[in-house]
């Protein structure tokens, strides 16, 4: 499935393993059970680690280990489920996560700007038109009337700016 | 009235030329009707029985003249000449093509008016009270925070796909006009001790299948954290909400499960980390908005028109629609005046194309070019001289928008119904035009007093049967249509969820059932009681006795 970060599709590293099964070498993304379980082991191995997290897992969940993964995965399981918007911006502005955050799962392109504005940078999207259609996605707004996990600036500040210049 | 700038402009235009690359690639078959579906629904656009319709935003029900013209130009245009003024101060069009929807959506955004979120599973449009501005008890105008919760709402990244939709009203009063006690979250203007202005903070109430009356989560929140607090809630309910079931999808059932004290915890636990944050308003932006509300240039008049109490006694229709439609202003020598969308035999809430044409026109030349939705499917001018009163009335009668019934028995609220919705188990119009017609006699329509009657076609309760003085529930018994009847049902400050009286009533037996209960409530009343007082003081049965004695 591409994956879609910076813009463009890119190669994706890493490896999402199943709880019981082996690990391979190189990042791998665990479930949370399988990253409290062998936490120590995980880390140890030196390699980034990162962890798929389920629409009803919550972000605090992961307390401070989330500052030793490098990537988290949010999983959308259908979109109408937005659980993971929250998870995403209590990641980013709560608990300060600066890895990857991943969207999987039903990742459409009518959604991938709020999750954008919500803190997500990678998303797993199907279809060979997955580009096109994130592209013309991101570019649909200019105005924002709230702040969110991105350096968005919303219109309530833009209109005190420019009053503050005039 | 608020007006946009270039920000709100551009977000509205830019959000119909999102919806119309939407329509395309349904129209084109990239998106299939299920992928479709929720797309339309965020723009409310819903498929019903026969075509689509499309609800515009009447954000806190205040329209223009300006606005008011261009719904009519709509109806004409792109429905059958009509349209239809619903609970949430919206508008509803039956008959819009979906080609067209993109092309229409753009006509309302050149004046200042959207279809954002008046469905789906996000925070709806905001309601208010339709007197804002204009009564003595108000703390302070609803309308400025009712602007400020729409804009933080709209597009919202985080909240546009919640458990189940979101509705939010609005207070200035102690006096409750807006129902803030059976919506998702209800804010009332306080003072607090300190005498500073806030907002005390309901939570969990609403109608539908499961009624429940929101909890004071938060007795005073200062307006400098108000948008914070709101987002903890939106959080919380967002991440706890059931989403195994849609019917137990809303906050009030959340609520109702882990109990208040639990769900305020939380809330508190979230509040703690956004309060004072970038999502508080910078300074001065609430002061900018509120400024767009500031009073119209009112006249000074004298208390008293003697205009208006001569004409009250020479024209004795005319007191009669003085007395029911009229309540009184805060400003000396003004009225508020209601206008009626509840003729006798019709259709509650509906106006044709040239009812608001003419009523864009009255405005601009009685009530400061302004024109409010109610909740009850009414329209109301605010700001009224007295003087003119009269005048008003002679140009509102023949446009059949003077019936002398505001808070009436034929004042009624009714969901469209089978007539066109496809959830509805029952007609709604029909049975609201039975009782209507019923008590068509003015004598005894004023006789018999304030008395709310609200018919819903189903179980989802939009036509607010729970918190109708007299309630009415379609219900489908083996393919027929019957009517559970409830009683007591309050949608004010002093709010209450009706009790079911009996056994359900046939389809033509709904209005005989409703003239038994009036019958029975002028027998039993005591000086000045209104039919919710005398039930309030007798109880369900003296009424029940009465209603299957026959049976």
């Amino acid at each position: 499935m591409p994956l879609i970060k910076d813009g463009r599709v890119i190669e994706d590293v890493w490896e999402t393993v199943a709880d019981e099964a082996p690990l391979p070498h190189g990042p791998v993304i665990v479930s949370l059970t399988r990253l409290r379980a062998e936490l120590e082991e995980l880390l140890a191995r030196g390699t980034p680690l990162g962890v798929r997290l389920k629409s009803s897992e919550r972000a605090r969940d992961l307390g401070d280990v989330a500052q030793r993964l490098a990537l988290i995965a949010l999983e959308f399981p259908t979109f109408r489920d937005g659980r993971a918007y929250s998870t995403a911006r209590v990641l980013r502005e709560c608990m300060g996560f600066r890895g990857e955050l991943r969207a999987v799962g039903d990742v459409l392109r009518d959604q991938v700007f709020f999750m954008r504005r919500c803190g997500f940078d990678a998303f797993e999207m199907a279809g060979d038109q997955a580009l096109e259609g994130w592209l013309q996605a991101m570019g649909e707004f200019t105005v924002f009337y709230q702040p969110a996990a991105d350096d968005r600036t919303p219109a309530s500040q833009l209109r005190r700016l420019r009053k503050a210049a005039e | 009235m608020y007006r946009y700038d270039e920000f709100d402009h551009t977000l509205v235009a830019q959000r119909v030329a999102q919806f119309r690359g939407q329509v395309a690639r349904r129209l084109s078959g990239e998106l299939t009707e299920d992928q479709f579906r929720p797309l339309r629904l965020m723009n409310g656009l819903y498929l019903q029985l026969h075509a689509y319709m499309l609800r515009v935003a009447v954000p806190y029900g205040t329209l223009s003249s300006r606005q008011m013209r261009k719904l009519a130009h709509i109806a004409r245009v792109y429905d059958k000449g009509y349209g239809h003024f619903t609970t949430r101060q919206n508008i509803q069009y039956n008959w819009p093509a979906l080609k067209d929807i993109p092309d229409l959506l753009m006509e309302l955004a050149e004046v200042e008016m959207h279809a954002l979120q008046t469905s789906g599973n996000c925070i709806r449009n905001v309601t208010a009270d339709q007197y804002a501005g204009a009564v003595a008890d108000e703390i302070e105008d609803p309308r400025i925070w009712s602007e400020i919760v729409r804009q933080w709402s709209s597009l919202h990244p985080e909240f546009s796909f919640l458990p189940r939709k979101f509705k939010v009203a609005v207070t200035g009063a102690p006096t409750d006009r807006a129902a803030i006690a059976v919506h998702d979250i209800g804010l009332r203007v306080v003072r607090n001790e300190a005498g500073e202005i806030g907002f005390e903070v309901l939570v969990g109430g609403g109608q539908g299948r499961t009624p429940m009356l929101g909890k004071t989560i938060r007795a005073f929140v200062a307006k400098a954290h108000m948008l914070s607090y709101l987002e903890a809630i939106l959080r919380v309910y967002n991440e706890y909400g059931r989403r195994d079931n849609m019917f137990k999808a809303r906050i009030k059932i959340l609520v109702h499960e882990i109990g208040i004290d639990e769900f305020r915890a939380r809330v508190e636990e979230e509040w703690e980390q956004m309060k004072g944050g970038p999502v508080e308003l910078p300074d001065g932006e609430a002061e900018r908005i509120a400024a767009y509300f500031a009073p119209p240039p009112f006249e000074e008049l004298p208390a008293v028109s003697g205009i208006f109490e001569h004409a009250k006694t020479d024209d004795r229709d005319f007191a009669r629609w003085a007395r029911t439609n009229l309540v009184a202003h805060r400003q000396p020598g003004y009225a508020i005046v209601n206008i009626s969308l509840k003729p006798i035999g019709g259709v509650p809430g509906d106006a044709s194309a040239e009812q608001m044409d003419a009523l864009a026109d009255l405005a601009d030349a009685y009530s400061f070019g302004e024109i409010r939705v109610t909740h009850e499917q009414n329209l109301t001018f605010a700001h009224v001289r007295q003087d003119d009163l009269y005048e008003l009335w002679h140009a509102l009668r023949p446009l059949g928008l003077a019936t002398p019934n505001i808070g009436t028995i034929t004042d009624i609220i009714a969901c469209p119904g089978l007539d066109y919705c496809n959830l509805a188990n029952a007609r709604a119009i029909p049975i609201a035009q039975q009782i209507s017609q019923r008590f068509e006699d003015v004598v005894r329509m004023h006789d018999v007093g304030e008395l709310k009657i609200k018919i819903s076609g189903c179980i989802n309760a939009c036509g607010h049967h729970h918190v109708g003085h007299i309630g009415i529930l379609g219900v489908d018994k083996k393919g027929e249509e019957f009517y559970q009847i409830t009683l007591g049902g309050d949608a004010t400050e002093t709010a209450a969820l009706g009790a079911i009286v009996g056994p359900a009533f046939a389809y033509d037996r709904v209005a005989d059932a409703v003239e038994t209960l009036v019958n029975t409530y002028v027998d039993l009343r005591q000086d000045g009681e209104r039919f919710l007082d005398t039930y309030r003081r007798v109880g369900l049965e003296p009424f029940k006795e009465k209603l299957y004695a026959a049976h």
